[in-house]
């Protein structure tokens, strides 16, 4: 931020106006909201979604109990599980899109910014017709004789996780394709030159100089990857995670200071990440 | 080794890349499909599409969709396009704070401010719909014009600002001639990237609906929820379709854009010795 040039710069003084309406924004629709939710989660649940201003710290007590303790991390596992393949498969697609000439990087970067500007649902759905037992897949995978019976894709644990991977990609392919963008590739050359091996080259000094792109990739995947309920849903998993946990609370069982104390939680995990990437010298997140 | 990576990374471009589209290819294969679930193929049929351009349930849906991402990204550009500029000029206690407050709901679980708003908009009695839809559409948009616009003011030359104001243009003026007009790709671009997010939100608006309002994605959600239908295949394929007409308009325009700025800069440059 430039700050401090203060009045001499376009728009005078007034422009400090300017900060009012986000302001407002962010303290009606953002601060207020939360601090409630903070506030219900210590509170006693009544009659049909109500809530008694009866302070309990009850709802936290329940988050220990081994089947909440459960949901928590399996989302936990799958959030991991989803960085980590979302990283190997998106770090090279990154590295490589870099690497090429400019008139394809300029048509690789659209290929990839295009299927995250259709609908999520849209593409899961896809993947549900891809997978289903007389769908394409499982005919290919008969014709070339290797199964005799259909596969049960649709459900298993391995398709929600491909459809979060699928989901979340472009938000690793994104940050690591800019970091190997940005990089000094004299770096790379001069320990080439002085006799060290491409892959050594590649983890000794890419490697490191691209961290940030990493990091902040793993974020970006890591974090959304928490609260996306919808995609286990549509994927036909029973699985359970934080984010079905938190709508059953609200819609079904509506107790809603439990849901309150989950979602406390869940920030408070987020907030936890936020803050070891800053610590770690994490720049700011959101511009590619 | 030159050789085996020139192989290899166009190989791993191009697999990569087919499996991302290959399920979108097959919902728009599969609207076609005359069978009635989204089973085995029994044969082409358009009429999926006949029975989608006379549901009026998805017309309402369309519509809402629309109506809600044009009020909520307009909003959000001016109130994210002013925070930037006013963030940029002033410099107070607290600053940080408020700047991590704005762009909060990008950062975090949708689902959490989703949960917030329900529970909050129960709490003070406001009903839900439209109005509410708005306003938390409008909340998440906002950090995307924000961010771009203010990275896109501290690149900035602050040199140019300061030569019109040599030049006698009072602040508003240079606001007005200068700033905003070198601020606005990246308004447009933030307001594009809201756009995107607005029109697919499903989380947020699936709390923060009323009965009676219900937006495309939230359609699709519970058409796909039950199973899905062809009708819901149809309408994913003209989805698509709008955004790759969307998508290719603002490539065209950027490199138009990108064109003419080389231009400038030519000519700007053989300008330069007359000048000096």
């Amino acid at each position: 931020m430039s700050g401090g040039k203060g009045a001499k710069m376009a728009g005078g003084r007034g422009t400090r106006l300017f900060i009012v309406p986000m302001a407002m924004v962010a303290v009606l629709f953002v601060a207020i909201p939360l601090c409630y939710v903070l506030v219900i989660s210590f509170m006693t649940r009544g009659d049909n979604s109500t809530i008694q201003a009866i302070f309990t710290a009850e709802n936290y007590r329940r988050l220990l109990d081994p089947n909440y303790a459960r949901v928590f991390l399996n989302s936990m596992l799958l959030a991991l599980w989803t960085t980590l393949l979302a990283l190997l498969l998106g770090y090279p697609f990154g590295y490589c899109m870099a690497r090429a000439n400019r008139r394809w990087r300029a048509l690789l970067m659209l290929l990839v910014i295009v299927p995250f500007w259709t609908n999520a649902l849209v593409r899961l759905y896809g993947w549900k017709i891809l997978l289903q037992a007389n769908g394409p897949v499982n005919a290919v995978l008969q014709a070339l004789g290797l199964i005799d019976q259909p596969l049960r894709m649709v459900g298993s644990y391995g398709s929600v996780l491909l459809a979060m991977v699928y989901c979340l990609i472009p938000f690793m392919i994104l940050p690591c394709h800019s970091a190997v963008d940005k990089m000094d590739w004299s770096c790379v050359e001069a320990a080439r030159d002085l006799g060290a091996k491409p892959w050594y080259a590649f983890l000794t000094v890419t490697l490191p100089l691209t961290l940030p792109g990493i990091s902040a990739g793993c974020v970006l995947v890591f974090v959304p990857s928490l609260g996306l309920f919808f995609v286990s849903d549509l994927m036909g998993g029973s699985l359970m995670l934080v984010g079905n946990l938190i709508r059953d609370q609200l819609l079904k069982s509506r107790d809603w200071p439990f849901g309150a104390a989950l979602s406390v939680l869940l920030m408070a995990v987020t907030v936890l990440i936020f803050g070891l990437y800053r610590r770690s010298g994490g720049k700011d997140l959101g511009v590619f | 080794m030159k050789k085996r990576r020139k192989i290899f990374s166009p190989v791993y471009l191009t697999l990569l890349l087919v499996v991302m589209y290959l399920p979108i290819v097959m919902v728009v294969i599969y609207s076609f499909n005359a069978g009635r679930t989204i089973g085995a193929w029994q044969g082409f049929t358009t009429m999926w599409y006949d029975r989608l351009l006379a549901n009026s349930l998805m017309g309402d849906a369309l519509k809402n969709s629309l109506v809600l991402a044009a009020w909520s990204v307009a909003l959000a550009g001016v109130i994210g396009t002013l925070g930037a500029i006013g963030m940029a000029r002033s410099h107070f206690r607290g600053q940080g704070a408020l700047e991590t407050l704005s762009t909060l709901p990008m950062m975090i679980p949708e689902i959490i401010l989703g949960m917030a708003y329900l529970v909050i908009f129960s709490a003070v009695g406001i009903p839900l719909g439209m109005p509410t839809l708005v306003v938390t559409h409008m909340t998440f948009c906002v950090p995307y014009v924000y961010i771009n616009v203010s990275s896109r003011l501290v690149g900035m030359d602050p040199a140019i600002e300061e030569a019109a104001r040599d030049l006698g243009a009072g602040p508003w003026r240079v606001l007005l001639d200068i700033t905003l007009p070198l601020v606005a790709p990246a308004v447009a671009s933030g307001m594009l990237l809201a756009l995107a997010m607005s029109l697919d939100d499903v989380i947020i608006s699936f709390f923060v609906t009323g009965a009676t309002t219900t937006t495309l994605p939230l359609k699709v959600y519970t058409g796909l929820r039950n199973g899905g239908t062809p009708e819901i295949n149809a309408l994913c394929t003209l989805l698509l379709g709008a955004v790759f007409v969307l998508v290719s308009l603002a490539q065209l325009w950027q490199a138009r854009q990108r064109r003419r700025q080389a231009r400038d800069r030519e000519q700007a440059n053989r300008n330069q010795p007359d000048r000096a």
